[in-house]
């Protein structure tokens, strides 16, 4: 569905979309996701990029039964925001869930996914998803 | 400075216009509203549109409608604020007038919504969210709303149903506008009977893709007098603007519009009002859960207590907290750019007293227009001159 635009608009994120990677101000500490390069806390501009756990619980959900057009073939989802270990929250859909299992406060961790493909051209773009995490 | 009055007031109904381009109602709405104020030509348009490059394939809209409306070569440019792109406009033309730069001008909020596919609009109102980190993850507004709802309920103890009130008195007294796109009433049960569209979001909590334009004429005191009737001059008496996260994700707290809250402090330091002046209040219910947080950030509900106004019916048209005396976004419609500037002359003829729906005796209105998830908010006041 849809066209990608050229290809350095999706792997100049990859830091943040594949691993994660935050940035903490220098000056108050605070910890931001999406990287920032301005503290709106503080006003620092000492910005140092920051190792996220992906691992939180969920703050709220729903199930998106009506997407943007380039997710029909995914739908219904669940997207939530996910609260962080440490401090940020994150957008993102969830994945490897019964919609029916989702709580207010559970347990997930960050896997990388399938986001969105395209009709014809081949490429796939990825992404992080929080799924319940797998114990041993 | 001077004072902005509003002297004119135009639009066509809000719906599905097949048969009518963005041009031609915008030109039909203009010209309304110019007869309205009995001025036949303006210094300067401001064009509130929120996607038509998106929508029909059309930017540069200032040129568009002014060229079409036979204005000459006047200034004319498009305001861009997401959903509040119409107050936003007023605000300019307020400004405009205010400053002393421009004596009489136009403003008018225009959207196309339906000639794109159904899912197509869908993406297209998420460009105005985060689109690296909100859109790009399959988020569209109403899930995004949906987010916001589900855990307002949560830490207030609230149901589906304590929300449903925002719908049922939207239609009660849209039924009565006759620029309305849904004039009909609606029971509770016919909210909580309709599909999810992102759970706890239903058909009925939310407004409809349609399309519409509205458009207002403002000038100095001292001018309104050459045009028009005191009976017809409204004051824009306060005005204010503010900006909150991109990403709803990054609020300091998620149940609160804090873009709303600053907003409305400075219009009422500029009309030199408190909420309590305030007759009706015309809020941005693109979702019900928008109306509940919209009340508590204006300062008409405390923190938490926003839907507890609907459901003991002070949002009626003759409760405490009149809302949504026309429709509001989900009954009149939601043509997104164009919405501020109709919540605009909904405000206007109330003040006026000439509403099909009218709040007795009026003497101060509020307008409020949200753009993104609460990331842009415009909060007007309007006063009986
Ligand atoms: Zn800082």
């Amino acid at each position: 569905m849809g066209r990608p635009m050229q290809v350095a608009r999706y792997w100049r994120h990859f830091k943040e979309k594949y691993r994660m990677v935050g940035t903490k101000c220098k000056e108050c500490g605070e910890i931001y996701f999406p990287p920032r390069q301005v503290c709106p806390k503080c006003g620092s501009r000492e910005m140092e990029d920051v190792q996220l756990s992906g691992k939180g619980k969920v703050l709220s959900w729903t199930i998106v039964r009506n997407p943007p057009s380039g997710f029909e073939y995914f739908r219904p989802y669940p997207l939530a925001l996910i609260e962080l270990e440490e401090g940020p929250i994150v957008l993102a859909q969830l994945t490897d869930v019964d919609e029916n299992q989702i709580d207010f406060g559970m347990e997930v961790e960050m896997v990388t996914r399938k986001i969105r493909e395209f009709e014809g051209d081949g490429l796939i773009l990825y992404g992080y998803k929080f799924r319940p995490p797998i114990k041993p | 400075m001077r004072k902005a009055v509003i002297i004119g007031v135009g639009a066509v109904p809000v719906g599905e216009h097949w048969r009518t381009s963005l041009r031609d109602m915008a030109v039909e709405a203009l010209l309304n509203a110019m007869e309205d104020a009995g001025v036949d030509r303006v210094d300067s348009l401001y064009v509130g549109n929120m996607a038509s490059g998106s929508f029909i394939e059309q930017e540069n809209l200032g040129a568009l409608i002014a060229d079409f409306a036979g204005l000459g070569n006047i200034p004319a440019v498009k305001i861009e604020a997401a959903c509040a792109s119409g107050g936003a406009a007023v605000q300019e033309g307020v400004k405009a007038v205010m400053s002393g730069l421009e004596d009489v001008v136009a403003v008018i909020g225009v959207e196309k919504m339906t000639d794109a596919w159904a899912t197509d609009a869908t993406r297209y109102l998420g460009y105005a969210a985060d689109g690296e980190y909100e859109l790009f993850h399959g988020a569209s507004f109403v899930a995004l709303n949906a987010l916001v709802m589900r855990y307002y309920m949560k830490e207030y103890g609230y149901t589906e149903e304590d929300l449903a009130h925002f719908s049922v008195n939207a239609h009660a007294n849209g039924a009565k506008n006759p620029y309305a796109m849904f004039k009909r009433p609606i029971k509770l049960e016919t909210v909580l009977k309709s599909p999810y569209i992102a759970d706890p979001i239903k058909l009925f909590d939310a407004s409809p893709v349609c399309d519409g334009a509205a458009a207002v004429i403002i000038t100095t005191e001292e001018k309104a007098r050459e045009f028009v009737d005191k009976a017809k001059m409204v004051e824009v008496a306060g005005i204010g603007r503010a900006i909150d996260t991109i990403n709803l994700a990054n609020r300091e707290d998620l149940l609160t519009l804090k873009a709303a809250k600053v907003a409305a402090e400075r219009a009422y330091k500029m009309a030199g009002i408190t909420v309590k002046d305030i007759d009706l209040f015309e809020i941005h219910d693109a979702f019900t859960i928008m109306a509940a947080l919209s009340l508590e950030a204006i300062g008409a509900a405390e923190k938490g207590k926003g839907a507890q106004l609907a459901v003991e019916g002070q949002i009626a048209i003759d409760g405490d907290y009149p809302i949504q005396t026309l429709g509001g976004l989900k009954s009149r419609g939601h043509p997104v750019g164009a919405t501020g500037v109709y919540q605009t002359i909904e405000a206007v003829w109330q003040l006026r007293e000439e509403a099909p729906n009218q709040v007795p005796d009026p003497e101060v209105a509020l307008t409020q227009n949200i753009g993104g998830t609460g990331s842009n908010i415009t909060i007007n006041i309007l006063r009986r001159v």
